[in-house]
């Protein structure tokens, strides 16, 4: 053996923390990697925007000016709800495949799989949130957001994502196939992004949708995020946006953690 | 630690996914820079007691120590020191060869620079150095086992589990495979293989545990295990029925089978020598004149059969 060996001699959590990051690259390799994928960060967003723009800009009437800067924090909290679900897909493809027994008998974190793809797809989130407001300013956004109201803007729109691709990491853990996996996150996402003051204001709904739509979490985000945008009233939305996004983490963390380990040990 | 002491120790390992019991008691001991092989039928619980040796599963009872440590109780101390191939390739598909090889590497904790060094010294050993920045995608089947392998040496593991390393594989890349496995033998590694072939466990392993149905059911060297079976035989073929014949007459009860229509008769041997010049001896004495004689030795397929009582499956190629 010609190669002398050094290991690092540090403590547990610094080595932990290690682990997370060469997780977090591999990770982001992917992405980078999976150029349909990629695609898809890019234009989906895009064609959203333009679409919803376009088709519904001249119908529906609402307040804050044009539709374009009523739908823009709509818009970008569907992408950023949609785009957690790929933690689910990364989650069970590497249980599909037998690299997680690999990752299990080395000396590592147990949780830093997980770290990995969720801080990646955090990431992929931010990359597309850029994209569609440059977007958004070329077709005539017009935001009103001051330099401190940016950086609520970003740690609001970080939290919620991070807390839904927790959530999507348990789904990945516990969906029997990959196909599973889209399945599951598309009947969970889809209604709760349209169900909501995404794309219409929830009153013009009918009463039992008006009082769903009004109290769930994608509702107090979009209102929280629109409001950072373009001056509508806050209200308690961003109050809400927070408790929601916190109290999922809180649960879902640690649960996804726990079944990782669960359903890997068998 | 003595050097002689077991690297591997388990003892009495017991699994069941309710009422399917893939282990009943299973004992596998293997000392220090010696090699065994778990050799068994698909099914017969060897992928579940390379599970449990290298931490990835809890037996339902029964202790496991590796190089001392308690599998369960110091599990991250066992992790250092050991490198799991498993059946299926447990390598990073969207990674190129070298990326996968540095990335374990540093969850070895190795430091960057050891992780990139020693990840060029395994490319150039596994011959990987011309596809090392292909991502994984692209390799054969031949390619991935050997960058499977490589990976779990990653950190010069002294204790391997090597889980059917070469099933699946063309012959070509199989004797490469064995020409690897035994030059880490070589370089004093403590090895655990599981294998359904033969042939493999023959080859390769300084000891063989055979186990079926979740049990030990023979254990010895291969030549331990091919003399349980029976000796030596010696096979006599004559030139016509007159010579059969009255060879059946002068070598009388030493005969196990006789066969007129291809004018065979077949001796026990015990001592190779001696009794091979006693019956010629015989037959010369007589003037029995011989067309050919050949020794056949009993293999490990004969042993496979005799134990488990079946026909062992047919070289298994897709077998999971």
């Amino acid at each position: 053996m010609a190669v002398k060996l050094v290991f690092r001699k540090q403590s547990k959590f610094i080595l932990a923390l290690s682990d997370s990051l060469v997780m977090i690259r591999r990770s982001t390799t992917h992405i980078i990697r999976n150029t349909d994928q990629l695609l898809g960060t890019f234009f989906q967003p895009i064609m959203f925007l333009v679409l919803f723009t376009a088709v519904f800009g001249g119908a529906i009437a609402t307040e804050g000016g044009s539709y374009i800067n009523f739908l823009l924090a709509g818009i970008i909290v569907q992408t950023l709800a949609f785009g957690s679900t790929t933690t689910a897909i990364a989650v069970a493809n590497d249980l599909k495949r037998g690299i997680v027994d690999r990752f299990r008998a080395l000396p590592m974190s147990n949780l830093a799989v997980l770290n990995g793809h969720v801080v990646s797809d955090l990431f992929r989130n931010g990359i597309s949130t850029v994209v569609m407001i440059i977007a958004g300013l070329v077709i005539g956004f017009r935001p009103t957001v001051s330099p401190l109201e940016w950086l609520a803007l970003i740690g609001l729109l970080a939290l919620f994502t991070l807390s839904l691709s927790w959530l999507s990491a348990i789904l990945g853990v516990v969906a029997k196939s990959v196909e599973g996996v889209q399945w599951l996150t598309f009947v969970i996402i889809f209604p709760l992004t349209f169900a909501s003051s995404a794309f219409v204001d929830p009153s013009t709904m009918s009463d039992w949708l008006r009082v769903f739509a009004e109290n769930q979490p994608v509702t107090h985000m979009v209102d929280a995020v629109r409001s950072l945008l373009i001056g509508t009233p806050m209200g308690d939305a961003a109050m809400w946006s927070i408790v929601w996004s916190v109290g999922i983490l809180v649960v879902s963390m640690p649960l996804a953690a726990w079944l990782f380990k669960r359903k890997t040990a068998q | 630690m003595s050097k002689n002491d077991y690297v591997i120790e388990a003892i009495g390992l017991e699994k069941s996914y309710g009422s399917n019991h893939v282990l009943q008691g299973v004992d596998v001991k293997v000392r220090r820079g010696s090699m065994l092989a778990l050799l068994g039928p698909n099914g017969a619980g060897k992928t579940t007691t390379v599970r449990i040796l290298s931490t990835l599963l809890k037996a339902d009872a029964g202790s496991v120590h590796i190089e001392g440590f308690d599998v369960v109780a110091d599990a991250d101390d066992v992790r250092k020191v050991i490198g799991l191939t498993g059946q299926s390739a447990a390598v990073d598909e969207m990674l190129t060869g070298r990326e996968n090889l540095v990335m374990m590497g540093r969850l070895y904790h190795l430091t960057k620079a050891s992780a990139k060094q020693r990840a060029e010294e395994l490319l150039e050993e596994f011959d990987l150095v011309d596809a090392a920045g292909r991502s994984v995608k692209t390799y054969s089947g031949g390619m991935r086992r050997r960058l499977d392998l490589a990976v779990s040496l990653i950190a010069t593991p002294p204790v391997i589990f090597l889980d059917e390393p070469t099933t699946g594989l063309d012959p070509r890349s199989r004797i490469t495979m064995w020409n690897i496995i035994n030059r880490l033998k070589e370089n004093g590694a403590t090895i655990l293989l599981t294998t359904q072939y033969l042939d493999e466990a023959d080859q390769l392993a300084d000891q063989i545990i055979v186990i079926d149905g979740g049990k030990v059911i023979a254990e010895g060297t291969a030549k331990e295990l091919k003399s349980k079976i029976g000796n030596d035989r010696l096979e006599l073929t004559f030139k016509d029925t007159q010579g059969l014949a009255a060879a059946e007459r002068v070598l009388g009860k030493a005969i196990v089978e006789s066969n007129k229509d291809d004018l065979t008769t077949t001796v026990l041997i015990v001592d190779t020598n001696k009794d091979v010049k006693k019956t010629l001896d015989m037959l010369s004495d007589s003037k029995i004149s011989i067309d050919s004689m050949a020794i056949h030795k009993p293999t490990l397929d004969d042993v496979f059969l005799s134990l488990t009582g079946k026909q062992k499956k047919d070289d298994g190629e897709e077998e999971k």
